[in-house]
C-alpha cells in the first residue's frame, strides 16, 4: 500500500506539490489525471524517491521513503518498483536485451546466464518477439514503450508506476498499451499508479480515478462516479472544453495580448 | 534599475554558490563510492577506449607538431644569435615534457572526450536515463562519474608520455632534416641535461588535468537542463571551464611542485 499525506514540493520559488493526501491500496490501478504542469510525474518521482518531498510524507509497505538512509535500504525500496518513463528512457548505448536486463544486475540475485531469456520472457509478455538484439534507435515509438515496459516489470517489482504510457502514440498503439497494462495487472497482481491525460485509457485501466489540479488533489473516486462528476474541473478536463475554470496559458495569453495589441478596444 | 542590477548580482551569487555546492556534491559523492570499491570495471575499461585509444592520434599528431615547431623555432633562434642551431633536443625535450605536452594533451582530450562525455550524459538526463539508472537500482554516479573518473586518471598521463615522446620525435626529424643535427647529438643534449624529476614535474601535473576534465565534463553533463539547447549549453561549459581550468592549474601545480623541490 502507498500513503502519501500532505505531500509538499517545490523547485525553488515554485510550489509544484501543494498538500497531497493519497491513499493506493494494494492491488489496485490509481490513475492521476489532470493538466500539464500539476504535479502528476512529481508526485509520481516523490513516490520512488528521485524526488524528495519539502513537506509531508510518503509511506510504501509501512516504510517511509524520506527515511531511507542505508544503500541496503534504498536498493530494499527500488526493488519494489518498476517505473515506465514517458520516452521510454531506454539506453542507447544498449541492445533490447541489455536494456530489458540492466536491473537484474542490481536488484536481484539472479544469475548472469539467464538474463537473456528472461529478457525474451519480458519481451513475449508485451507482445515482441526476436527484437533482443536491436538498438532502440531501431524501434518504432510504440515498440519502444513496449520494451520500456518489459524493462519495468523484469526484476518482478510489487508496484508499476506508469508515467504517461501513450502520450505520442497513435490511437490503435494507445488501447493496444492500455489492453496490455490491464493484462500485466491481471497477471502479475500487481499495484500501479498511472499518470495520463488520456481519458479513454484512464477508463480502460483504473480501479480508482484521482483528479490534480496546481499541485492538489481535487477528486478521487471510481471511474464511474469520475464521468458523472458534478466537479466543474474534473467535468472540464473529462470532458476536454477549452471553457471551465481551468485556465489554460494560451487563454489567459489571449486576454493579455487583446489588452496590449489593442489599447483601443480594450478602453473602449 | 541599481535595484535591477543589485537583485541580477544576488542571482549571479547564488546561482554561482549553488552550482559550486551541487559540484562539491559530485566530487564528495565520487569518493565516496570509490573508497566502498564498488566499481564498474567493465564501463571503465570502455571509457578507457574511448578516451585513450580513440584520442591517441589526435593527441599524438598536435605533440609531433608541436616538437617540430620548437625544433625549428629554437634552432632559427639559436643560429641567428650564435650563429649554429644549439640545444635543440634540450629547449624541446624541457618544453614539451614539463609544459608543452602535460597542458596540450590535456586540452585536446578535453575538447574530444570531454565534450562527447558532456553531450552523451546531458543526452541521457535530458531523455530521463539518468532517472531510469536509478529506478533499476543502481546509482548514476556509480555507474557514469566513477568509470569515466578513472579511465581519465589512468589514461591521461599515459597519452602525456606518448605525446611526450612523438613530440621530442617530431623535433628531432626537423633538427636532422633542416639543421643537420645527428641523432646522438640530439639525443645528448636531452639526457645530458634531463633528470627524472624534469619527467616527474610534468607527470604529476596530468593527474590534476585528468581530475578536472574529467569532474567538470561529468558535471556539466548531469547537471543538464532544458532539450538539445540544455546539451550544447553543457557541453560548450564542460570545454571552456576544462581548458580555462588546466590553464590556471597549471601555473599553481607548477607552484607547488617547485615548493616541493620536484623542477
Amino acid at each position: 500500500m502507498i500513503d502519501a499525506e500532505g505531500v509538499v514540493k517545490r523547485f525553488g520559488p515554485r510550489t509544484i506539490l501543494r498538500g497531497i493526501d493519497l491513499r493506493v491500496e494494494t492491488g489496485e490501478t490509481l490513475v492521476i489525471i489532470g493538466g500539464s504542469g500539476c504535479g502528476k510525474s512529481t508526485f509520481l518521482k516523490c513516490v520512488i524517491g528521485l524526488h524528495h518531498p519539502d513537506g509531508g510524507k510518503i509511506v510504501v509497505d509501512g516504510i517511509e521513503v524520506a527515511k531511507l538512509k542505508t544503500e541496503a535500504e534504498i536498493a530494499d525500496y527500488r526493488r519494489r518498483f518498476g517505473y515506465l518513463f514517458q520516452e521510454g528512457a531506454l539506453f542507447d548505448s544498449m541492445t533490447v536485451w541489455e536494456n530489458i536486463s540492466f536491473g537484474l544486475r542490481y536488484l536481484t540475485d539472479i544469475p548472469p546466464g539467464k538474463y537473456r531469456s528472461i529478457a525474451s520472457d519480458c519481451l513475449a509478455l508485451v507482445g515482441l518477439k526476436d527484437v533482443e538484439d536491436f538498438k532502440p534507435s531501431e524501434l518504432s515509438g510504440g515498440m519502444k514503450k513496449r520494451v520500456a515496459l518489459a524493462r519495468a516489470i523484469a526484476a518482478q517489482p510489487s508496484y508499476i508506476l506508469y508515467d504517461e504510457p501513450t502520450t505520442g502514440l497513435d490511437p490503435i498503439m494507445t488501447d493496444v498499451i492500455a489492453d496490455l497494462i490491464l493484462d500485466l495487472q491481471k497477471q502479475l497482481k500487481v499495484t500501479a499508479i498511472m499518470v495520463t491525460h488520456d481519458m479513454k485509457a484512464a477508463y480502460k485501466v483504473a480501479s480508482r480515478i484521482a483528479m490534480f489540479h496546481e499541485g492538489k488533489v481535487l477528486q478521487v473516486a471510481h471511474p464511474d462516479i469520475i464521468k458523472i462528476s458534478d466537479n466543474p474541473y474534473v467535468r472540464q478536463f473529462v470532458d476536454g472544453k477549452s471553457e471551465g475554470p481551468i485556465k489554460m496559458k494560451l487563454k489567459e495569453f489571449e486576454a493579455e495580448g487583446a489588452s496590449n495589441a489593442h489599447p483601443d478596444k480594450a478602453g473602449s | 534599475m541599481i535595484s535591477g542590477a543589485v537583485g541580477g548580482l544576488g542571482r549571479y551569487i547564488l546561482g554561482a554558490a549553488e552550482e559550486t555546492g551541487q559540484f562539491s556534491f559530485l566530487v564528495r559523492s565520487t569518493f565516496g563510492w570509490m573508497t566502498s570499491y564498488r566499481i564498474e570495471w567493465r564501463q571503465t575499461l570502455i571509457q578507457m577506449v574511448r578516451i585513450g585509444v580513440e584520442s591517441l592520434p589526435v593527441t599524438a599528431m598536435t605533440a609531433f607538431f608541436t616538437g617540430m615547431v620548437l625544433a625549428l623555432q629554437t634552432g632559427a633562434s639559436s643560429k641567428h644569435f650564435f650563429n649554429e642551431p644549439l640545444f635543440v633536443g634540450t629547449v624541446v625535450a624541457f618544453s614539451l615534457v614539463m609544459e608543452l605536452a602535460p597542458v596540450m594533451t590535456a586540452i585536446v582530450v578535453a575538447g574530444r572526450a570531454g565534450a562527447a562525455i558532456a553531450a552523451e550524459l546531458g543526452t541521457m538526463k535530458v531523455t530521463e536515463q539518468i532517472d531510469a539508472l536509478y529506478t533499476l537500482g543502481t546509482d548514476p554516479i556509480r555507474y557514469l562519474v566513477i568509470p569515466r573518473f578513472i579511465a581519465f586518471m589512468l589514461v591521461l598521463p599515459l597519452l602525456t608520455v606518448a605525446s611526450d615522446f612523438t613530440g621530442i620525435f617530431g623535433g628531432y626529424l626537423v633538427a636532422h632534416a633542416k639543421y643537420q643535427i645527428p641523432a646522438t647529438v640530439y639525443w645528448h643534449d636531452i639526457v645530458d641535461q634531463m633528470e627524472i624529476r624534469h619527467f616527474v614535474h610534468g607527470f604529476l601535473k596530468t593527474f590534476v588535468f585528468a581530475a578536472v576534465v574529467s569532474l567538470v565534463s561529468c558535471f556539466k553533463g548531469v547537471t543538464t537542463r532544458g532539450g538539445a539547447e540544455g546539451v550544447g549549453k553543457s557541453t560548450t561549459a564542460a570545454v571552456v571551464i576544462s581548458m580555462v581550468l588546466i590553464l590556471v592549474l597549471d601555473y599553481f601545480a607548477t607552484a607547488v611542485l617547485n615548493a616541493f623541490g620536484i623542477t
